[in-house]
């Protein structure tokens, strides 16, 4: 194996240029496909944890007969005393939050400009409203007494020229089929990095929004974050009521899970396809080695060599060049994938909707996704190889012997 | 002893339509210990009947025995083994892998038949020193002249302690100095090992050290007092 392994750098060694070539051309592949798997990974997580945080929690209690495509808040719907509920829940070992939340929609308008929202009452001191307070850009979160303060997300402030302290008009569709509308005062503004969430989204403290809507002493849903998301079934099924919908964050971002499912065998093509581009680099590098060397192949075989051993030192070559390769890719990937996991890459409002996605992706890199694909790209490489190299050991030694080199 | 036995063996060469051939029906036999030379013109079949002899190409008919075996029925591999074991070669271009020093080319035959280290650094200084190489070891063939190259192939070709070498014109490439050196260490190496040399030649100064000459004309042994025994006229 010493021998098959000196041998192989020496031959490597002998056109430089090309070895550099082809093991770049290794590199900037398994860069690449780091890359992808890491923009990937860092998208997905990025907006199950979004979609998780700011929309749909771990589990969600809605009345039985609660349909959120209508955004109704007619009382049939909702649930009653949604805070003993919320406390009921809240009480189970497993659950770190547990909040109600009441959706109803609306329109914002200010002068002579409107803006479609979903008007969400919240209970302003439940932790489950972290990632908004955590976002405020001016102001501060309205209080629960807070009768006419409004919380609106940036990118609505910036469309309809808003600035804490202004006033807006707010138009809800009531629990009766008819409309109200108030004057609110700006109280803060906040961002969640996902524009179309924060666009289309406003906070009222929940009592004012139940007494706004009509909706009195209900909720649209109980909003409930778990302290691990692997116990989400459990805690479902400990919730089951036939009195109530119990949805888990499977059942609610059917789309996100099924990208998250669909992923795997996408990439899986893609890192095929990235590394076929690379592999014919190295087929064409080793098959050139194998007509310039035919005459040593031939020489070789004369001596008492075996196909299976000519065959192995084409193979320890692709396997040192995959290695060179590899390495400085695996450098590269990881290079790239650390520096745009710290900065991010900015995409702006994609406007995908069944998922929340932020402005900006930040990549990451799983280490099972390093060393699997690392062992990939080294598998298709020695794949790769065993063209040229049985193109090799199949070579009749007399006439190797009268090839050229 | 017999180291090779060739029973009317033919070669054909078919390329498309056109046959060509090569040899026209061999016999004959080369004892152990021999240093034989086998002459003609260009394509009278020298390089081909060496060829069959080394195992390298298959005869289209006839049959070959080397060391004993039937090498008409052995498949590739079995052809290798015998190769590894019982024949080193000596070929006319200085066939040295070239991203080998000069050591490392006369260990690879003791690689291929699983030598320890030890043995293989004993055998190789061995025979480094019997074509006076020693001091050139660490040069790869690229720092070596022809004539060294050659040399180093000899020395290769003794690795393993063949029954018999093959050598397909060993001093074509080399000038009259260094022909004569390579041809005097390979006489020397017959005389001292016992070892069976057979090498194709159309160079008189080469002939004049054989001691038995075969010579070949049309792919046929010429019968005309140059035969297969004609070698008994010659200089021993």
């Amino acid at each position: 194996m010493m021998n098959y392994l000196k041998m192989a750098f020496r031959n490597l060694g002998r056109n430089r240029r090309r070895t550099v070539l082809s093991a770049l051309a290794l590199s900037i592949g398994l860069a690449l496909i780091l890359f992808i798997a890491a923009f990937y990974e860092g998208e997905v997580r990025s907006s199950m944890e979004s979609t998780l945080r700011l929309d749909s929690g771990h589990i969600q209690i809605r009345g039985a007969d609660y349909d959120p495509d209508k955004l109704s808040v007619a009382w049939e719907y909702l649930i009653e005393n949604p805070e003993q509920v919320a406390a009921q829940v809240e009480a189970l070992d497993q659950v770190q939050v547990a909040t109600p939340r009441l959706i109803a929609s609306g329109i914002v308008a200010v002068r002579d400009e409107s803006s479609g929202v979903q008007i969400m009452g919240v209970d302003p001191a439940s932790s489950a409203n972290d990632p908004y307070r955590e976002g405020m850009i001016s102001g501060n979160f309205p209080t629960a007494d807070d009768r006419e303060g409004i919380l609106i997300g940036l990118p609505l402030a910036e469309n309809l020229g808003l600035e804490v302290g202004d006033q807006l008009n707010l138009l809800v569709n009531t629990s009766n089929g008819t409309v109200d509308e108030q004057l609110f005062t700006v109280r803060g503004i906040f961002t969640t990095g996902v524009t179309i969430y924060d666009k289309g989204t406003v906070f009222l403290p929940l009592a004012k929004a139940q007494a706004f809507s009509g909706a009195e002493n209900r909720a649209s849903f109980i909003f409930i974050l778990l302290k691990d998301r692997e116990q989400t079934d459990s805690v479902a099924a400990a919730l089951q009521s036939p009195n109530y919908q119990v949805k888990t964050w499977t059942e609610l971002n059917e789309i996100l899970v099924f990208l998250e499912d669909f992923s795997n065998a996408y990439l899986f093509i893609l890192n095929l396809i990235v590394m076929g581009v690379t592999a014919t680099v190295i087929v064409n590098t080793l098959v050139m080695a194998v007509f310039e060397r035919t005459r040593e192949i031939g020489i070789l075989t004369a001596i008492g060599m075996k196909g299976r051993q000519i065959i192995a030192l084409f193979l320890v070559e692709a396997g040192v060049l995959a290695l060179i390769g590899l390495a400085f890719g695996l450098l590269l990937g990881w290079g790239f994938s650390a520096y745009f996991g710290k900065f991010g890459i900015y995409f702006g409002d994609l406007g995908i909707s069944g998922m929340l996605l932020e402005d900006r992706i930040y990549t990451y890199l799983t280490l099972e996704d390093t060393i699997n694909l690392t062992i990939f790209s080294f598998i298709i490489t020695i794949l790769a190889s065993l063209y040229p190299a049985r193109l090799a050991s199949r070579m009749e030694p007399v006439e190797a012997l009268h090839g050229s080199n | 002893m017999e180291v090779a036995k060739l029973t009317d063996v033919t070669r054909i060469y078919k390329i498309g339509e056109m046959e060509t051939r090569a040899l026209n029906g061999i016999t004959m036999t080369i004892e152990s210990g021999e240093f034989t030379s086998l002459v003609g013109p260009s394509g009278s079949g020298k390089t081909t009947l060496l060829q069959l002899i080394g195992c390298l190409d298959k005869p289209t008919s006839g049959q070959i025995i080397i060391n004993g075996q039937d090498t008409t029925k052995l498949n590739r591999n079995q052809r290798a083994d015998l190769r590894k074991g019982t024949i080193g070669f000596v070929f006319q271009f200085f066939a040295l892998i070239p991203t080998l020093t000069a050591y490392e080319n006369v260990e690879m035959p003791l690689l291929l038949n699983n030598k320890n280290g030890g043995e293989r650094k004993k055998r190789v200084m061995e025979l480094l020193e019997a074509v006076d190489m020693t001091s050139h070891s660490h040069h790869r063939p690229d720092q070596l002249s022809g004539g060294q190259q050659q040399r180093i192939a000899v020395a290769r070709a003794l690795a393993t302690d063949p029954k018999m070498i093959l050598a397909d014109e060993p001093t074509a490439n080399l000038d009259t100095e260094n022909g004569q050196q390579v041809m005097d260490i390979m006489a020397k190496l017959n005389k001292e090992t016992g070892t069976t040399f057979v090498f194709a030649t159309h160079d008189p100064r080469v002939i004049k050290y054989a001691r038995r000459v075969v010579t070949l004309v049309d792919g046929l042994i010429d019968a005309n007092g140059k035969g297969q025994n004609a070698g008994k006229t010659a200089k021993s």
